[in-house]
């Protein structure tokens, strides 16, 4: 390192150390190959406690009053439910074989849960502890996302490469629009008009109309240096104000910001490697975003969009979810 | 639900292709021999008698769960071939019957006269030979190749023992035609990649290597100043007991020790791990190179069939908008110039993925994956025209 890159290094660090967070937010990985979440402190952006859950978890959601945590932990076939305050494991929930992703109904009563090996999605009570539905969906179910209204429920199917539509107020599958290959992720717009559908291989995110089901528009995304089919969109996150979507890119290493009104790529950050999944405080200042590879978390100053930290966690960190 | 498949046709009637005819069924045939292989002194390992089939029936299930929602079904028509049987007259039963899209797994003599007796609009998959030459003189218009051939795995080999500059080759070649086959791919990778053939022997196999290893091993591999033994012993016939018996220390590569393959047990990354489970819970045993080959062919068909609703399904899977999620990190698609199948190929250990080829660092203006076997300029295969 040169003496001026030195500086450069050392003046970034100043600056983010200044301008971290004042509210003590609680950071959760989960660890995939160590079947462990760390529980990052957000104010030091550090890693205060490593607990032992089920096996293989991956997906991790938390109520709106932030007082639970949900973790799918695969390989153990159950949901499992933590007491965010106590950091302890309250109990499981039936979740159906192989759970990987999931989603909360607005009101935290049903759970959303994909069943990537049975090509189905389980619709859990979190209050009565019972599995109240089941749908069948194309192969390797694996994002879930519940809209801001409750209205609908959608499922991506990897193999199938399919958004299905569950229309929650009839309980019925009423609709399914093709996409991309290996549709990883889906995220609902805050005012619920579109969805954006990651496809990791075909190297897109589709938006797609929610009223027509329709895609209106599919994102691309280029990076200095890397072949285009090493770009592989995964994770989908919305800024506050429903202006700026951050995309991770997979093997490119690199997290996109992408205008939400134009579609246009306006960065891309440097992170670690593999980049999964991400989550944002609640103020909208920070993003953590997981790099499976790497096996380390990268803090991405949102005003800024600059990367100012990377958190060691544990082997292939897969869901990120935040409390204040 | 009538209601409801009604509007979801209308709804993908627009989204998709309007204009297009609905094809209910798809039919794709499995076409295969049986092979009598010969005693290996390795018996540790039962060669599966369904390798190949299950993969088929794989992608054929898999086809068929997207195909609920599309209104389309998918069926096999399951042929196997008594060892001499005749595979032309198995392929034109076939095409009479109807079938125009075949997963041929048969060895290449028998490939060629399946081939030959397929109609112009017939899609043959070839699944189970490696030969190089199907690739290229005795390459066909209406043959694709999922399983990769032997130059795409000596490449792959080849990339990683470069990078790790362990670049003097020892050559061990075993008595079958095979064997001389892929010395020939790994000659080719030593010329393509800047590595050096230090020595090359022949193992004649007059002994039982379970009981005199130990001395006929180091004896056989001494002498010569190399980085690393590759062996060329396609049937697993003695390569097994070579690694740790070597005169010097050094490691195993080929078709035993570190090997090249295009589908082994233990790729898990890419949503592997599920292709992986849903081949257990079918087949009740791991999934092969062949297994997956056919798998990919299936697939390939599905594919064509969800996206242009059963249209010309032939033409999309060659055409440039084809691409394959293949559990591989890659979009797969097919070569314009020899039909076959760009994909990453594993370097698996018993127990190990060491790396996935197109290693890092071996460049190409258009795709990376076309550093691993013939790239277009230069092909011998004229499907193409040129």
């Amino acid at each position: 390192m040169t003496y001026r890159t030195l500086l450069a290094a050392s003046a970034v660090l100043a600056t983010s150390a200044l301008s971290w967070p004042a509210a003590a937010y609680t950071v959760f990985v989960s660890n995939e190959k160590d079947n462990t979440l760390s529980i990052i402190d957000g104010t030091r952006n550090e890693v205060i406690e490593t607990i032992d859950v089920g096996k293989r978890p991956r997906g991790i959601t938390l109520s709106k009053d932030f007082k639970t945590l949900y973790i799918c932990a695969s390989d153990s076939d159950t949901v499992q439910v933590m007491d965010v305050a106590t950091r302890k494991i309250l109990h499981n929930l039936p979740s159906g074989e192989d759970p990987e992703q999931f989603a909360l109904s607005p009101d935290d009563r049903y759970l959303y849960v994909s069943n990537e090996d049975d090509n189905i999605v389980t619709v859990v009570d979190t209050v009565s502890r019972e599995v109240v539905a089941q749908y069948d969906t194309g192969i390797e179910p694996e994002g879930m996302a519940v809209s801001h209204n409750g209205r609908w429920a959608v499922n991506t199917s990897e193999t199938t490469n399919m958004v299905h539509w569950i229309d929650t107020t009839k309980g019925v599958m009423v609709d399914n629009t093709l996409v991309g290959q290996r549709p990883r992720h889906a995220e609902f717009t805050k005012d619920d008009a579109f969805l954006w559908v990651s496809a990791e291989i075909g190297g897109i995110v589709s938006v797609i109309d929610v009223p027509t089901k329709k895609i209106v528009h599919e994102i691309t995304f280029s990076v200095k240096g890397v072949q285009p089919d090493q770009v592989q969109p995964v994770g989908v996150k919305f800024d506050k104000d429903n202006t700026y979507a951050f995309v991770a890119l997979g093997p490119a290493n690199h997290v996109a910001v992408v205008d939400m009104k134009t579609y246009e790529v306006e960065d891309t950050l440097l992170v670690g490697q593999r980049v999964w999944h991400m989550d944002i405080t609640p103020d909208g200042a920070w993003a953590y975003a997981s790099n499976g590879v790497s096996g380390d978390i990268s803090v991405i100053d949102v005003a800024n969009r600059k990367v100012v930290k990377s958190i060691k966690v544990g082997r292939y960190p897969w869901g990120v979810a935040i409390a204040p | 639900m009538p209601a409801a498949w009604k509007r979801l046709a209308l709804a993908l009637l627009l989204v998709l292709a309007p204009g297009t005819t609905w094809a209910a069924d798809i039919r794709l045939a499995y076409l295969s021999m049986t092979i009598d292989r010969p005693p290996v002194l390795s018996n540790l390992d039962v060669w599966p008698e369904d390798e190949g089939l299950q993969g088929a029936r794989l992608g054929v299930a898999d086809n068929a769960a997207t195909g609920r929602f599309l209104k389309q079904t998918f069926t096999l028509d399951e042929v196997v071939l008594p060892e001499d049987g005749d595979a032309a007259a198995a392929m034109a039963e076939l095409a009479s019957a109807g079938h125009r899209f075949v997963i041929a797994d048969l060895p290449a003599s028998a490939l060629e006269a399946a081939v030959a007796a397929a109609p112009p609009d017939m899609l043959v998959f070839n699944a189970g030979a490696p030969d190089d030459h199907l690739r290229g003189t005795a390459c066909r218009a209406n043959l694709l190749h999922t399983l990769p051939n032997r130059a795409m795995l000596a490449d792959a080999l080849g990339q990683y023992l470069v990078k790790k500059r362990w670049s003097k080759w020892f050559l061990v070649i075993g008595p079958r035609p095979e064997d001389a086959a892929y010395a020939d791919a790994i000659r080719r990778t030593a010329k393509r990649f800047g590595a050096k053939i230090v020595a090359e022997r022949t193992w004649d196999g007059d002994f039982d290597l379970r009981r005199s290893a130990a001395t006929e091993v180091p004896q056989f591999t001494q002498g010569p100043s190399y980085d690393v033994l590759v062996v060329a012993d396609e049937i697993g016939d003695f390569g097994e007991y070579l690694p740790y018996q070597t005169w010097d220390p050094r490691p195993v590569v080929g078709t035993q020790g570190l090997t090249p393959t295009g589908w082994h047990r233990t790729v898990e990354q890419w949503g592997a791990t599920q292709l992986q489970n849903r081949f257990q819970a079918l087949a009740g045993r791991t999934m092969t190179a062949r297994d997956y080959a056919a798998w990919a062919a299936a697939r390939a068909v599905g594919e064509a069939a969800t996206r242009t609703q059963a249209g010309d399904m032939a033409a999309y899977i060659q055409s440039p908008a084809f691409e394959l999620a293949g559990f591989k990190g890659r979009a797969l698609s097919f070569r314009s110039w020899d039909g076959q199948l760009r994909q990453p190929i594993g370097l698996a250990a018993a127990r190990n993925l060491v790396t996935q080829a197109p290693v890092e660092g071996f460049l190409h203006p258009i795709n990376e994956m076309d550093t691993l076997g013939f790239d277009k300029p230069e092909t011998a295969c004229t499907r193409e025209g040129t």
